[in-house]
């Protein structure tokens, strides 16, 4: 049997010559992706800003959905949104958080849940009050703050420091970029929006540690060898597995994205963006090239590192 | 590299068995596991939003534990200064503290001696922090103050979760759920956890009463009037009625008999009326309290005061000496049982404020399962086919190897009695891609060493060798990553870091051990030439 080769043997591609094209890029996307994040901003979710969603099913016919939100905007809530979910006949109601505390969010749901009578079934009810809401979004900032942290110091350990700010530059710059796409697709930015960027951030680091571990290779092999010549050959040699791999988890995700349901499909949507088009991007051409202008240590350095023993 | 002593081999391969096995118990159903061994039992459990069902966090009212500390104290020093017959002018709460202002000086050092017997250790006995509940100080003009500190009202708001939670428990038992969890969050906070619930609100209602229940005294000589026009005397309390139209009635502050003197509860038929009712009965201590309260008071009623709302204020015709009796006030059927649950299950020490609730419907539930599940299969089925295609032989190999992968994650999931839910199972998707990747490092690396020249014994064995190395590295800061969501994570995040950090374990371990030895197993048993891949 013929196996597939998606990438061909011994590749020669000059990935570090795209640097000049790639960081300009890199550069103007994320200033681009910071200022959608002021000036659009993102879709805060109830978690983060408080308030009530309600899934709900009309038990027979199709959901009338301009009747729906004629009758909750007699309430006298104040904001509400109501989207078509999933089917037909389900849909997505959001009321903006109550004045008046915690007691207020359950009576808009008391409220509602009335005015909307027995025709409908609910599938999901989510009333999120004030204070919890301020935590949440304060513990997701410093999760994520935390975790780039921890692993700067690892990376710091297990190689030197100059990769260490280099993985941490392409971290930054994927985060940055999904907060761009979830800026310009608006989609819910809720807990497991959370839980995807950690994930990105995961998957991107373990593809740039991939990279990172080839050219630490390439140093205590190649003394002499140019820079970018080093890094080129280090990226070309891994190109097929970062191919291959990529080419699974879009599988992977695939599914969950056209099966997996609404419930996950912001998460899935938020992730094949980073993890497929951002992250691998990211390790190729941002998180190697910019080896070159951090002045990786070459000879001594690169050899006394924690990993030498092992990798004969 | 390659090598395994038989030890080694028969090691690798009874760790990986016995894990798959505690996965075991998930393909039975619950009567069935049941009937086994405790140490067979152990299983993965449906997350709410799976099988549908109620999440709610309650907080304790910090500021109605400290009105009602600053109350208590009040009345404390009231009864104290009296006892001990010192006169005083003016006794009121004010901020943190309650002052009084003594009318004769002399009288001072007796009341100061007095007063500070109110305060006791915090903490308990045992390891308290030295800390008072109460600190007395005086002050010119025979003012002294009784200032009740945070920390006083920390140690409170505790003992009440610590009280609450087993309130609650009563409650949410009452309602024949199975397996409610109910534990305490941080300091301040109780969180409740219902599976199964079609509708959450008869739950959120007996969870959001405090229940508590005091008989008192009507006053029938002030008209209510006056109270309305803001003049109620000061031992009286102006309450209304539970049921409409809203009847305002002058109570006696006093407490004849407290629900903490029941010792039963039971919904009922009125024998005359056919009205639901509630009857109960007292203990001895609330027997004797009623039965002299009664007797001294016939021809005049008293009220049964709920969450300080008057739910019936029936005139005593004769004394009542038996301890027991019977409420009535327009209850229906439901509010009659459910009223006797809450009396049964005793008064909250402070009201909780519901503030998350989470509920998901048994429909969406089952919906998310089954979705869960197409998109694993029709996942892992791309997967498999592409490794097929890519590796021939060796992607049969790393797909048995990512089979035994996920086997054991649900393996550790179901000794750990884990919780599944639907960004789990996103986690464990994920991790099919982690776990191939590591079998996609080792096979380049193994067709890039067949490049460089080496035999196909050699080429492996270097090709697992360096693979591994980065495989670890790469790994332990995905396991960072992980590791930070479930520490910072809630509910549905936890979920996903929990699948994640544990798929990421099998999958280093898979990559050392079982891939490993399956390949060694196949090169000693062919003597390979060259490398099929």
């Amino acid at each position: 049997m013929r196996l597939l080769r998606i990438v061909p043997d011994d590749t020669k591609f000059d990935f570090m010559r795209f640097r000049r094209i790639s960081f300009p890029l890199s550069a103007l996307l994320s200033i681009l992706a910071i200022s959608l994040y002021f000036f659009h901003g993102l879709n805060f979710g109830i978690d983060f800003r408080g308030g009530t969603l309600l899934e709900v099913r009309q038990t027979e016919g199709v959901a009338d959905l301009a009747k729906m939100r004629a009758t909750i905007a007699t309430l006298g809530l104040g904001e509400a949104q109501l989207q078509q979910f999933g089917g037909p006949s389900e849909v997505l109601i959001r009321i903006a958080e109550q004045p008046g505390g915690d007691a207020a969010q359950q009576q808009a749901v008391t409220k509602v849940k009335a005015a909307l009578g027995t025709g409908v079934e609910y599938r999901r009810t989510e009333v999120v009050g004030p204070r919890v809401s301020g935590e949440l979004l304060s513990y997701g900032v410093v999760g994520l703050g935390l975790a780039i942290l921890c692993i700067l110091v690892y990376l710091w350990f297990r190689f030197e420091w100059q990769f260490a700010l280099g993985a941490m530059i392409a971290n930054v710059h994927d985060i940055v970029l999904t907060i761009g796409f979830m800026s310009v697709t608006q989609i819910d930015f809720d807990l497991t929006s959370i839980a995807a960027l950690l994930t990105i951030l995961g998957y991107s680091l373990n593809d740039t540690v991939v990279i990172y571990d080839r050219i630490r290779e390439m140093l205590r092999r190649y003394k002499k060898m140019p820079m970018p010549d080093l890094l080129n050959a280090s990226v070309n040699q891994t190109l097929s597995r970062s191919v291959i791999t990529h080419v699974t988890v879009s599988l992977a995700l695939l599914a969950l994205l056209l099966f997996g349901g609404q419930a996950i499909h912001s998460f899935t949507a938020t992730m094949m963006f980073g993890v497929v088009l951002v992250g691998t991007y990211t390790s190729v051409f941002i998180a190697a090239p910019i080896l070159i202008y951090l002045g990786v240590g070459r000879g001594t350095d690169a050899l006394t590192g924690p990993a030498s023993g092992k990798s004969k | 590299m390659l090598y395994f002593t038989r030890w080694k081999a028969a090691a690798i391969v009874l760790t990986a068995l016995v894990v798959c096995l505690c996965a075991v118990p998930n393909f039975f159903p619950d009567a069935t596991v049941n009937s086994w061994p405790k140490w067979a039992q152990r299983h993965l459990v449906l997350g709410l939003d799976l099988q549908g069902g109620s999440h709610i966090l309650l907080e304790v009212d910090t500021n109605a534990v400290r009105k009602d500390k600053l109350e208590t104290t009040r009345d404390d020093v009231r009864r104290v200064l009296r006892d001990a017959r010192v006169g005083y002018t003016g006794l009121v709460v004010r901020g943190n503290s309650v002052e009084v202002r003594l009318r004769d000086e002399a009288a001072s050092a007796t009341a100061l001696t007095k007063l500070r017997e109110l305060a006791v250790p915090l903490g308990g006995i045992l390891g308290g922090s030295g800390q008072m509940s109460l600190n007395v100080t005086t002050e010119a003009g025979n003012l002294i103050r009784l200032t009740v500190g945070d920390a006083a009202i920390i140690d409170r708001v505790r003992q009440s979760v610590e009280q609450s939670i087993q309130i609650i428990e009563r409650r949410v038992n009452e309602l024949g759920t199975v397996e409610p969890l109910i534990q305490r969050q941080g300091t301040d906070r109780i969180l409740v956890q219902v599976p199964g619930l079609q509708d959450p609100t008869r739950l959120k209602e007996l969870l959001g009463k405090t229940a508590k229940l005091d008989f008192r005294m009507v006053n029938i000589g002030t008209p209510v009037e006056q109270a309305l026009q803001g003049r109620a005397p000061p031992e009286d309390d102006l309450l209304y009625s539970a049921a409409a139209p809203k009847t305002p009635y002058l109570i006696e502050k006093r407490v004849l008999v407290s629900g903490g003197e029941l010792t039963d509860a039971q919904p009922g038929f009125d024998q005359r009326t056919s009205e639901p009712i509630v009857s109960f009965r007292f203990n001895t201590a609330g027997s004797r309290k009623f039965a002299q309260a009664t007797q001294e008071n016939v021809g005049k009623p008293f009220a049964i005061v709920l969450d300080n709302e008057v739910i019936s204020a029936p005139v005593i015709r004769e004394p009542i000496l038996g301890g027991s009796g019977q409420i009535s006030g327009s209850f229906t059927v439901q509010s009659a049982n459910d009223l006797a649950i809450l009396l049964r299950a005793g008064a909250l020490p402070a009201p909780l404020t519901i503030i998350e609730e989470r509920t998901v419907g048994p429909g969406l539930g089952a919906d998310s399962i089954a979705k869960g599940k197409i998109s694993s299969y029709v996942g892992a089925g791309m997967v498999i086919v592409f490794m097929l295609v890519t590796y021939g032989l060796f992607g049969l190999f790393a797909n048995i190897a990512v089979a035994i992968n996920v086997a054991m994650i649900f393996g550790i999931l179901s000794l750990l009695n884990a919780t599944l839910t639907l960004p789990g199972i996103a986690g464990i998707v994920l991790t099919v891609g982690i776990a191939v990747d590591s079998n996609v490092l080792i096979y380049e690396r193994i067709r890039e060493e067949v490049r460089g020249g080496r035999s196909a014994i050699n080429a492996i064995d270097a090709g697992f060798s360096r693979a591994l190395a980065t495989i670890l590295d790469s790994n332990i800061t995905t396991f960072i990553a992980a590791a930070v969501l479930f520490y910072i994570g809630t509910g549905p995040v936890r979920g996903f870091a929990v699948t994640l950090g544990i798929g990421i374990i099998t999958t280093v371990f898979t990559a050392f051990t079982v891939t490993r030895l399956i390949v060694a197993t196949w090169v000693r048993w062919r003597r390979p030439q060259h490398v099929p891949i």
